[in-house]
């Protein structure tokens, strides 16, 4: 279908480059687990990363629609509910049913320095972005030697 | 390991399949793949499989079948800044990987698949001669 041997190299040396990259900013982030984190393998998995500007917080939800999504925020702490009803097919015989299905809800400590006015959010592929600006003065300054 | 050999053997014969094959071993040992959760069920009319895969484009799934057994495989991609790193993170691998053997009653050249909001939807019908009919009692006159 997407024969990967029609295309030589190309895919998977993207991928490979890819996969070190996400490996250097994913792999190292052992922070202790914050107090309101679930354990691994919870709905929805949730990634976190941020720069000196902005913190942006990955949320995977596949085939939940956007608008059944409620996200708030209250000082630094970002609160994520929604919903995914998954019904199961009448006249059929189910071998796994491993996703899944029902109400969520995460609670997601962020930096102190976010501004909670600024946050923007947006649906790709079935993970939900959340990029939330930080405060100017907590940005580090680069001061001029006169 | 004998499958480093192999690779390393049809990469001296220059064929591109043997750089896209090793890059794809270099690939595949680097990381554990994530094994996305699925949801099968088999009705009259063949089986249909569901993959939570968030986060993987449609250019970025590889979905196939090899011999006996159905590949799924997909790309995961986040748009990250340069300067990006990482606070917290439950997903720490980009690649979702997950192989199923098929059986012989299954149209394995009429497999289709959608994929939507990060789902991905494969529809293997059975052959339409295997398909359990059902046979009418006629009434006698």
């Amino acid at each position: 279908m997407f024969g990967i041997s029609n295309m030589p190299g190309s895919l998977f040396d993207e991928l490979w480059r890819f996969q070190q990259e996400i490996d250097d900013l994913f792999g190292s982030g052992s922070l202790p687990s914050g107090i309101r984190s679930l354990p691994r393998g919870s709905f929805p998995a949730v990634n976190i990363s941020q720069t000196p500007e902005r913190v942006d917080v990955y949320i995977f939800s596949p085939g939940v629609d956007p608008k059944s999504l409620d996200i708030s925020m209250q000082q630094n702490l970002l609160t994520v509910t929604g919903k995914r009803e998954i019904k199961a097919e009448e006249e059929a015989e189910y071998y796994r049913q491993e996703r899944f299905s029902g109400e969520f809800r995460r609670v997601i400590s962020l930096p102190e320095d976010v501004d909670p006015e600024r946050v923007h959010a947006k649906y790709t592929d079935g993970i939900v972005q959340i990029g939330v600006e930080r405060r100017e003065s907590a940005r580090p300054r680069h001061i001029q030697v006169h | 390991m004998s499958t480093n050999t192999e690779v390393t053997r049809r990469g001296s014969n220059g064929t591109p399949q043997a750089a896209s094959s090793l890059a794809a071993q270099r690939a595949q040992s680097a990381e554990t793949p994530i094994r996305p959760p699925v949801d099968i069920w088999e009705d009259k009319d063949g089986i249909t499989l569901c993959a939570d895969m968030p986060g993987v484009s449609k250019d970025r799934l590889n979905l196939r079948v090899d011999g006996a057994n159905l590949i799924v495989e997909g790309q995961l991609r986040l748009e990250l800044s340069q300067a990006a790193e990482a606070l917290y993170a439950d997903v720490r691998s980009s690649l979702y990987r997950r192989s199923f053997a098929l059986s012989s009653e299954l149209e394995t050249d009429k497999i289709e698949a959608s994929l939507k909001d990060g789902v991905l939807t494969v529809r293997i019908p059975k052959r339409a001669e295997l398909r359990p009919r059902k046979i009418e009692v006629q009434a006698a006159a």
